[in-house]
């Protein structure tokens, strides 16, 4: 393989190098102590559907700076540019091992994965979809928490993506919510902690509030490992910890296990 | 501004008291000088007082931050004394623990049997060390869950009171699990069946104040405030500098009049200049007519036309 193309990437948690062809072989899992890299909302969705599968839906919907803040908008650009997308929440339907499913993924990258009203919408709009055609949901969430440029336009989302999954449940919809690094603040109050199946990425930060504003209430550092994905196990706030190359063998037990008929995908299982 | 004319306001309302106090006790002796100095000096130190109180009008966003958050405004206990009768008090999750910074119960509402509930901020620092500020745990929203499938089991109409800093940011209540409590609540109340009133007494903040705000009908005192965080916290994210706050207090849109404008706020129930603890009678009837109103309205509709009603002010924002 041409070196060039095969660069080392470092490890943030071990320093150690690996190449970046080990490093995909193991979906950004460092091949050398675990640690996980932030994966972009894209890259997540590609490995989650079976290839060729996938088809992003209402990827024009961006914000629209409801208050009119000032910067708002250029920031919105920068991020555009960025990242190559239009908001946080990236929707898409596609196939899991044959069974055609909504997924939805926050991109940290984005404004740190915060919740704007097009990024509520988008949610919204998705989790409606999956309820009338009677699919399963699988949201993948990151964020950093309301988005404070849109103040109340953004909490509101929160009200406002809980009860489109609560019309989803009482459909009878499959809801797996996956918590990956870091889930925090409005997002963690809303949809991704109403999942009829919890799962976190190994690692990942999982709380309501920040630890650096526990700190400071509370006047003291925080213990290690707390709000990690680890201790919400341990306190039985997640079903599992799953690592990502288990990630498709995982979903796809899952959707078997609630009657879905699943077949040998790209996953192979 | 407004701080340094509520703290003369309040001032005065103790002089006033001790003056008025002078004159009872002067009361069945002989008038003398003393009782008439007494009575001009009453006159002059009212007369300050509204002088006081209407400079408190045109008022900076950051001054309803103030007023709502106000030592002397009146909080959940007031409300309920004054609009309720034969209030009985519902305590504790029934799983784990009693959270005293959501305090409620059922009650009789013009003779319609409801359920009440808020988040209770203390008059005294004693009481406020135990409601903790206002700040909830998880226990104080799984109790209030307690009492909405309450109500919805009984029919009963619920009308919650909406005044916190926010959901407490502590160890605990992040280990037993803040945010989904939080999560569970907006959800419950999405579909719940009976009329929901929320009205916004002093200050809505972020998540802890919204997971009681998921109403058919949300009603804002004239100088109550509503923000997707506390002033200071959007100063130190958004401009790492908490001495904008006057500015940060503008461009966040948190007042009753913004939350009316935004398409939020549903109606707003107007204070006398100072706001409520100038003149809480004023506002306790105000208030009382503003509920009962919208209560007679929406116990018109059906238990789907309710949830339907409340699905479309979320949908749309």
């Amino acid at each position: 393989m041409d070196i060039e193309k095969d660069p080392f990437i470092m490890c943030k948690g071990c320093h150690r190098r690996s190449r970046k062809s080990q490093w995909e072989s193991h979906y950004y899992t460092c091949p050398v102590c675990g640690k996980l890299k932030n994966i972009s909302a894209p890259y997540r969705l590609s490995i989650v559907f079976d290839s060729g599968t996938m088809k992003i839906v209402n990827a024009g919907l961006s914000s629209e700076d409801p208050l009119d803040f000032p910067g708002y908008k250029e920031k919105l650009k920068e991020a555009e540019e960025k990242t190559g997308l239009k908001e946080t929440a990236v929707t898409a339907v596609g196939k899991i091992s044959g069974v055609k499913t909504v997924c939805i993924v926050l991109d940290s990258r984005f404004f740190m994965g915060s919740m704007s009203r097009a990024c509520g919408e988008k949610i919204t709009k998705a989790i409606e979809y999956a309820d009338r055609h009677k699919l399963p949901l699988v949201i993948f969430s990151a964020s950093g928490g309301a988005r404070m440029q849109e103040g109340m336009f953004s909490l509101w989302q929160m009200a406002k993506t809980a009860d489109a999954v609560e019309q989803y449940s009482r459909d009878g919809g499959l809801y797996i919510s996956v918590l990956t690094h870091p889930t925090t603040g409005g997002v963690t109050a809303s949809f991704a902690t109403l999942g009829d199946i919890t799962l976190a990425e190994p690692g990942a930060l999982i709380g309501f509030a920040g630890p650096r504003v526990i700190e400071q209430t509370i006047g003291k550092k925080l213990p290690k490992g707390f709000q990690r994905a680890e201790y919400l196990y341990e306190h039985g706030f997640v079903d599992a910890i799953v690592p990502r190359d288990e990630l498709g063998s995982t979903l796809t037990e899952l959707l078997m296990l609630h009657g879905y008929k699943v077949t040998g995908g790209k996953n192979g299982r | 501004m407004v701080d340094k004319v509520l703290d003369l306001v309040t001032k005065t309302d103790k002089q006033i008291a001790e003056a008025k106090q002078a004159l009872a006790d002067m009361n069945g002796e002989a008038v003398g000088f003393e009782y008439y100095d007494k009575q001009e000096e009453l006159e002059h130190l009212e007369g300050l007082r509204s002088d006081l109180l209407e400079q408190c009008r045109d008022l900076e966003p950051c001054d309803h931050v103030y007023i709502a958050r106000f030592a002397e405004r009146p909080h959940i206990k007031d409300f309920i004394d004054a609009l309720f009768t034969d209030f009985f008090e519902q305590r504790g999750d029934h799983l784990y623990d009693n959270d005293d910074a959501i305090y409620g119960g059922i009650a009789l509402y013009h003779k319609i049997p409801v359920t009440v509930l808020g988040h209770r901020k203390g008059a005294t620092l004693d009481e406020n060390m135990k409601c903790n500020f206002g700040m909830p745990s998880p226990e104080g929203y799984r109790k209030a869950m307690r009492m909405f499938e309450q109500a919805e089991k009984f029919n009963r109409p619920i009308i919650t009171f909406i005044d916190t800093p926010g959901a407490y940011p502590g160890m605990e209540a992040e280990a037993h699990g803040q945010g989904e409590a939080i999560a569970k609540s907006l959800a419950m109340m999405s579909h719940l069946k009976v009329p929901v009133i929320a009205v916004v007494t002093g200050e809505g903040n972020s998540g802890g104040a919204l997971a009681l705000s998921v109403a058919n009908r949300l009603l804002m005192l004239q100088y109550a405030v509503y923000s997707v965080l506390s002033p200071e916290g959007f100063c130190s994210i958004l401009f790492k500098d908490t001495s904008r706050k006057k500015e940060a207090c503008k461009l966040m849109h948190l007042t009753a009049d913004d939350m009316y404008k935004d398409g939020m706020a549903d109606e707003i129930i107007p204070e006398p200049a100072g706001g409520a603890s100038a003149d809480p009678v004023s506002v306790y009837d105000a208030m009382d007519k503003a509920i009962y109103k919208n209560l007679k309205e929406l116990m018109k509709m059906s238990p789907r036309e309710i949830v339907a009603d409340r699905h479309r002010k979320f949908r749309k924002i």
